[in-house]
């Protein structure tokens, strides 16, 4: 038995955003592989919850005539891995979901629990970062569309309040047309693991000249972040030896890795700049998966 | 205690039952004789509560019970039917797969649920070894359970 306190089957949007709102503490069930984990081990915190398993409106993939991409906040990975609207249009956010844990895990967790636990090391994150995720969110106050960009606000922190639901991703067409992209998760582990480092890039060329470059590292800071500092040596470069040696030297600047037990800082850093290098190459192949 | 109905076939037998909201799927499935369905971490590291829920494979463990409403739930001893066993069952068999046997009911449900949804491809072993990454086996070195996978998916 799991020990939850208290329990509420939400019946719709609404129903669970006033639930949320009326017990301080009180979290969402989703997929349940990272809260019903909590629970298991014993964390307090997760004793009451309210369980949106009976949202079906929040399982929905689809695309308006705009090429607007929503991701309903419910599916799960593997719904998002096999929907043809993502393979076709942003393939790396499949490329980098299909790096999490394994086959039962993402069968039932959601990408919306894997964006608003805030965790540093989400497997999601690089592609929202780089793909420039919107993210539509019902609150006490009614719905609102927050951008990814600041949406972390530090380890396990998001801007979200109590009362607030995410109801879908929104991936505009600007940001994922004439886009090639690749996610590397560097792990201990092929498979059943947390990202050492994850590190995600977006490319669009102008010929042999990169037009726009977007690069995002998970674990390298205190939030998944994006790399002005980076991005901005690419504008204009041809893809050489030497600009990504400038964009190794760069990325320096843009992130803040720190000791843990799976990895130096030291190391960190070294993983950062041959990643920043490896992904971009593999984004011009439009390649990726684990290393 | 709070509790829900729910109505769920296990293994073709249907059910109505009236469940504590706390209740984990693979609780549920043993407390009613499904033994094949073994709890290891209960975190969802090592896959021996592996079921299928409307032939999707998930961690029982991580699964609440009153998650199963109207769905169909498929367990190792229902892979067996009039004294047969499936295909995957065979395989493991032929292959000598099972060594201990406390992993083997979750893996064959892992497998099963991969062959279904791969039947007739060609598949690398890597492939194949990334199907089974969600389940631990600590006797058999995987190379066996593998070989099981590859000749089930031909059969």
């Amino acid at each position: 038995m799991f020990p939850i306190e208290n329990y509420h089957y939400a019946t719709s949007v609404e129903d669970a955003v006033q639930h949320l709102a009326a017990y301080e503490g009180t979290k969402i069930l989703a997929g349940g592989t990272d809260v019903l984990v909590r629970l298991h081990e014993g964390k307090s915190g997760y004793g009451h919850l309210i369980d949106i398993n009976g949202l079906d409106e929040l399982k929905t993939i689809s695309m308006d005539e705009s090429g607007t991409i929503f991701i309903g906040s419910r599916a799960t990975f593997t719904e998002i891995i096999t929907n043809d609207i993502i393979s076709r249009n942003v393939p790396m956010l499949a490329q980098s979901l299909l790096t999490i844990g394994g086959p039962q895990v993402r069968n039932t967790g959601t990408m919306g629990g894997n964006i608003c636990n805030g965790a540093v090391s989400a497997d999601s994150a690089c592609a929202a970062l780089v793909y420039e995720f919107d993210l539509q969110i019902q609150g006490t106050e009614g719905e609102r569309r927050e951008s990814i960009h600041g949406f972390h606000t530090g380890p396990g922190r998001t801007i979200l309040q109590q009362g607030d639901l995410l109801k879908s991703f929104v991936i505009r067409p600007e940001n994922y047309t004439d886009f090639k992209a690749s996610y590397i998760k560097y792990a201990m582990r092929g498979a059943m693991d947390i990202a050492t480092i994850g590190c995600g890039a977006a490319i669009k060329m102008h010929g042999e000249e990169v037009e726009t470059f977007k690069l995002a590292f998970t674990v390298a800071a205190p939030t998944p972040i994006r790399c002005p500092t980076a991005e901005k040596t690419m504008k204009g470069a041809v893809i050489s030896e030497e600009s990504l040696k400038r964009l190794a030297d760069a990325v320096a600047a843009d992130v803040k890795p720190r000791t843990s037990w799976r990895a130096s800082k030291e190391f960190r850093l070294h993983i950062i700049r041959t990643l920043a290098k490896k992904v971009t190459r593999q984004a011009v192949d439009n390649q990726g998966g684990t290393c | 205690m709070q509790t829900r109905n729910i109505n769920l076939t296990i293994n073709g037998k249907k059910y109505e039952l009236v469940v504590d909201v706390r209740q984990s799927l693979l609780e549920l499935l043993r407390e009613r004789g499904y033994t094949s369905v073994k709890q290891g971490c209960g975190v969802g590291e090592c896959g021996a509560c592996t079921v299928l829920v409307d032939n999707v494979a998930v961690d029982s463990c991580l699964y609440l019970a009153v998650w199963a409403d109207n769905t169909t739930i498929r367990t190792a001893e229902g892979e067996c039917r009039d004294g047969k066993l499936s295909p995957v069952q065979e395989a493991y068999m032929e292959a000598g797969a099972v060594q201990c046997g406390f992993c083997t009911p979750g893996l064959i449900m892992a497998t099963t649920a991969f062959v279904e949804e791969n039947k007739g491809k060609t598949l690398s072993r890597q492939e194949m070894k990334k199907a089974h990454a969600g389940n631990l086996c600590r006797c058999t070195g995987y190379q066996t359970i593998i070989n099981a996978a590859e000749e089930a998916l031909k059969k």
